[in-house]
């Protein structure tokens, strides 16, 4: 085109050529800055009605000791899964693999306790209508749960891509995205976890 | 003015046909889906207030029952901020925002589209809702208890249902659109060298990410309210309604600047242009923006003046309203100073944007005074609170897109609006308008309430109210001259060649309408309105020269033969192919839509919408981006 002066070699990138990387992980950070505000959101509202259970039970049913221990479950699933990022970096498939089931199956354990945890919490009479408090409890932790449970599913989706070998094409890229958010999922429980349940006690 | 090239190649834009329009990714072809759409929507949403002020042009009217006018201004109101401006503003930011970046489509082109579907199909569920029993009748903020009594009549839920969708629809998109600011610049192209208008979209597309999340909840906690007995705003059980409000308008405030400021960022690239002077005070104009972003979160209680938080969040929040005016001044005061001392062209888009301003500075003024909180509790849900609202988003937003419409048709279609009509069009929506709105602050200040369906003789209210009906159905008459405008001007219009009023922004060096990959050449830019400095020199005193060599329309070489692409110069350029998975994906979720608002037995909807919605995304995820990689 007419309008090109010498373009500077410092400037010149090749035609419509950008980061993948780099335009990908920036969306992926977009999207866990709006998942602050949507967590935000309901701690909020968990805090407005942290004490609203109008007679029905409240924070005296937690078991403070079982969900700590499936709250460490979930946290050390961020050291496999950065464990399975390294390994798919250096393009370990096999190992990266082995690491990606390994945080799929803590994540797993933590649902696993989170459902045993509200089956138990129904029994003793706190149902999603009992109170504001029953109603927001349920609807952070459940989304929360919601968020672990999407997770294992792209943790699953990765290993079989992974199996049948269409994953190994972008440097660990996607296993890269997919710990972002695991990683998010685990440190906003950081924070659900005191809130709900460490400040009642 | 318009460059006459001979041989201009109107439709060059890629395949025709409604299935390439379907699997489309192109953004520009998606800027004009949104456009398209917007104003269909434009019209229902008109025919809805056209009716809100046959009723009310006389007292005791007659024409619609209490039922049917609560479902008329709630979809009014939901139609114009969600189904018009959102996406008139999104469809601006689709087209032009990676051509004025350099950059050859967004950062994920098949997101994009998924965006654009999902958008339409939450449009077209909020509307099904008139013909299966009755429109949503809550008004568009959904207060409790009217937004959760009743739950067996599904209305307010196609509006939660209707308002999640659409708002997943804008966090896609802006992420999409961050991610293309941030990383997809065409070399040289620093941040502060981005046009206002991208900076603007950039601000509102944080704004969306940020302020939509709370207002997802709070549709979620209104939908399990109605639907799972849960008991977040239920008084009765112990919940708090006032809950909702914080959470709407945490999002709802933020929102009005998302509505804003994108008609803000074009009028500020159009003025420059019609003065030939550069935009006065560049930065400022930018980091006013920004700062109206920041502090757009800190107001929203402005609102609630009249819930009882307490003189402590009155007087914090009151406070904040107030300083939000000032960024909002400094870029009226941009504008008179890009306009002072230049050679003024008084064409459609110049006058569009001066109607903005005068219309905004009256919009914003108003506005300030509902930042007095005794004030605010007496204009509180009258009609001053209409008139306000409409003076910055009809006054402001409407004239800023429609300015908008005028500057940018040439690029979208190769030909030009109609002046003559064009003109037509201004003095009738500037008196229309203005007939119908500032009557409204008087007949708010003598107390007339906003959404009562009618109203008794002798309060002193007839004729501001006859004069304002007058007023909204010669907006009505503008309107249709606007359509007539473009539907002429689109076969007959002036042909508009690359340049035709002489721009400063890179959409001007490229053919009228664009090639697919929009630049053969990636630009190299090096300066702020670098278009216009390649096409003129300054002289000792700084007025513009014309460089000998390239003046206008010559300087890029057009033709349809441009358009094939010169193979030899771009061998690697790979743009991504068609793909019908984002339309199947957003159809799917759309499905699973209406399987939520009718739960009792949508479970069949549910399923199958889900499982559309998994076939979409795989299909999605696993196929190549471009199709001749593989």
């Amino acid at each position: 085109m007419a309008t090109h002066t010498a373009p500077d070699p410092a400037l010149d990138a090749h035609a419509g050529g950008h980061d993948v990387h780099k335009t990908r992980k920036t969306a992926m950070w977009v999207f866990l800055g709006s998942e602050c505000l949507f967590f935000g959101s309901m701690i909020a509202t968990f805090l407005l009605y942290r004490n609203t259970t109008e007679g029905g039970p409240g924070a005296e049913l937690f078991n403070v000791p079982f969900t700590s221990a499936s709250s460490f479950v979930l946290l050390m699933s961020s050291l496999t899964m950065v464990l399975a990022h390294n390994a798919f970096e250096r393009k370990d498939s096999r190992q990266g693999r082995v690491w990606l089931a390994g945080t799929a199956l803590l994540g797993s354990i933590f649902l696993a306790g989170q459902i045993f945890e509200f089956t138990e919490f129904v029994h003793e009479g706190l149902t999603l209508s009992t109170s504001p408090f029953g109603s927001s409890f349920y609807m952070l932790t459940g989304f929360h749960g919601a968020h672990v449970a999407i997770g294992v599913m792209m943790l699953a989706a990765m290993f079989i891509l992974s199996l049948t070998g269409r994953l190994n094409d972008e440097h660990g890229l996607n296993v890269e995205l997919v710990g972002l958010y695991w990683h998010f999922v685990d440190i906003v429980w950081i924070v659900i976890f005191t809130v709900i349940y460490l400040l009642q006690v | 003015m318009a460059v006459t090239t001979e041989h201009v190649e109107l439709t060059s834009t890629g395949e025709r046909g409604l299935w390439a329009w379907i699997t489309t990714v192109d953004h520009k072809r998606i800027g004009l889906l949104y456009a398209v759409t917007a104003f269909a929507f434009f019209i229902f949403g008109g025919i809805e207030a056209l009716f809100v002020r046959w009723q009310l042009a006389q007292p005791n009217g007659e024409v619609l029952s209490a039922a049917a006018y609560n479902q008329l201004f709630t979809m009014h109101g939901l139609t114009m901020v969600f189904l018009v401006v959102m996406p008139i503003a999104a469809a601006f930011t689709n087209y032009f925002l990676p051509i004025l970046l350099g950059a050859r489509d967004v950062a994920f082109p098949r997101l994009n589209a998924f965006s654009y579907w999902l958008f339409l199909f939450a449009g077209i569920i909020i509307y099904t809702s008139f013909f299966v029993g009755g429109a949503p009748d809550g008004a568009w903020v959904g207060y409790s208890p009217l937004a959760t009594q009743l739950p067996e009549v599904v209305r307010m839920d196609y509006w939660s249902i209707g308002l999640q969708l659409l708002g997943v629809a804008s966090i896609a998109s802006s992420a999409n659109f961050i991610a293309t600011v941030f990383t997809m610049r065409a070399p040289g192209m620093t941040l502060l060298r981005m046009p206002v208008f991208v900076w603007m979209a950039l601000v509102v597309a944080f704004l969306l990410i940020f302020s939509l999340p709370p207002v997802a909840i709070g549709l979620f906690q209104l939908f399990f309210d109605r639907n799972f007995g849960t008991v977040f705003y239920e008084a009765a059980a112990g919940g708090d309604p006032l809950l909702w409000q914080h959470l709407f308008w945490l999002f709802g405030h933020p929102e009005v600047y998302v509505l804003i400021l994108p008609a803000m960022g074009i009028v500020s690239e159009v003025l420059p242009v019609f003065s030939r002077k550069p935009l006065f005070g560049y930065e400022f104009v930018v980091f006013s923006g920004v700062a109206i972003g920041f502090v757009g979160f800190g107001v929203w209680s402005h609102h609630m003046f009249t819930s009882g938080m307490g003189t402590v969040a009155e007087a914090g929040f009151g406070i904040a309203t107030m300083i939000i005016a000032v960024p909002t001044g400094v870029k009226i005061f941009n504008w008179i100073g890009t306009t002072w001392g230049g050679r003024l062209r008084f064409d459609t888009p110049m006058l569009f944007s001066l109607g903005f301003i005068a219309m905004f500075v009256i919009g914003g003024l108003s506005g300030v005074t509902h930042a007095i909180v005794p004030a605010d509790t007496q204009q509180h849900d009258s009609y001053y609170v209409v008139a306000h609202f409409h003076y910055v988003l009809f006054g402001g937003a409407i004239f800023g897109y429609v300015a908008g419409v005028y500057y940018w048709f040439g690029k979208w279609t190769g030909r030009m609006l109609n002046e003559r009509i064009g003109k037509w069009h201004f003095w009738l929506m500037l008196i229309g308008f203005n007939l119908t709105f500032a009557p409204q602050h008087i007949l708010g200040l003598n107390g007339m309430p906003r959404r009562t369906y009618r109203y008794g003789e002798g309060l002193g209210w007839d004729f501001w109210n006859l004069i304002s009906t007058i007023g909204a159905f010669t907006i009505a008459v503008s309107i249709l001259v606007f359509a007539y405008n473009i539907i002429v001007s689109r076969k007959k219009g002036e042909i508009a060649g690359n340049d035709p009023w002489d721009g400063r922004t890179l959409e001007w060096s490229i053919s009228s309408p664009p090639p697919v990959h929009n630049f053969d050449e990636i630009p190299v830019v090096t300066s702020l309105d670098d278009f216009w400095h390649k096409k003129y020199a300054e002289d000792e005193e700084g007025r513009a020269v014309a460089m000998p060599a390239v003046t206008g329309g010559t300087l890029v070489d057009t033709g349809p033969e441009d358009t094939d692409g010169h193979d030899e110069h771009h061998e690697d350029m790979h743009m991504p192919s068609p793909s019908y998975y984002p339309a199947l994906t957003s159809l799917g979720i759309g499905i699973t839509g209406y399987g939520l608002i009718y739960l009792s037995w949508g479970w069949v909807a549910i399923a199958v919408g889900g499982m559309i919605t998994l076939w979409g995304l795989f299909g999605w995820s696993l196929e190549p981006v471009t199709r001749d990689e593989h």
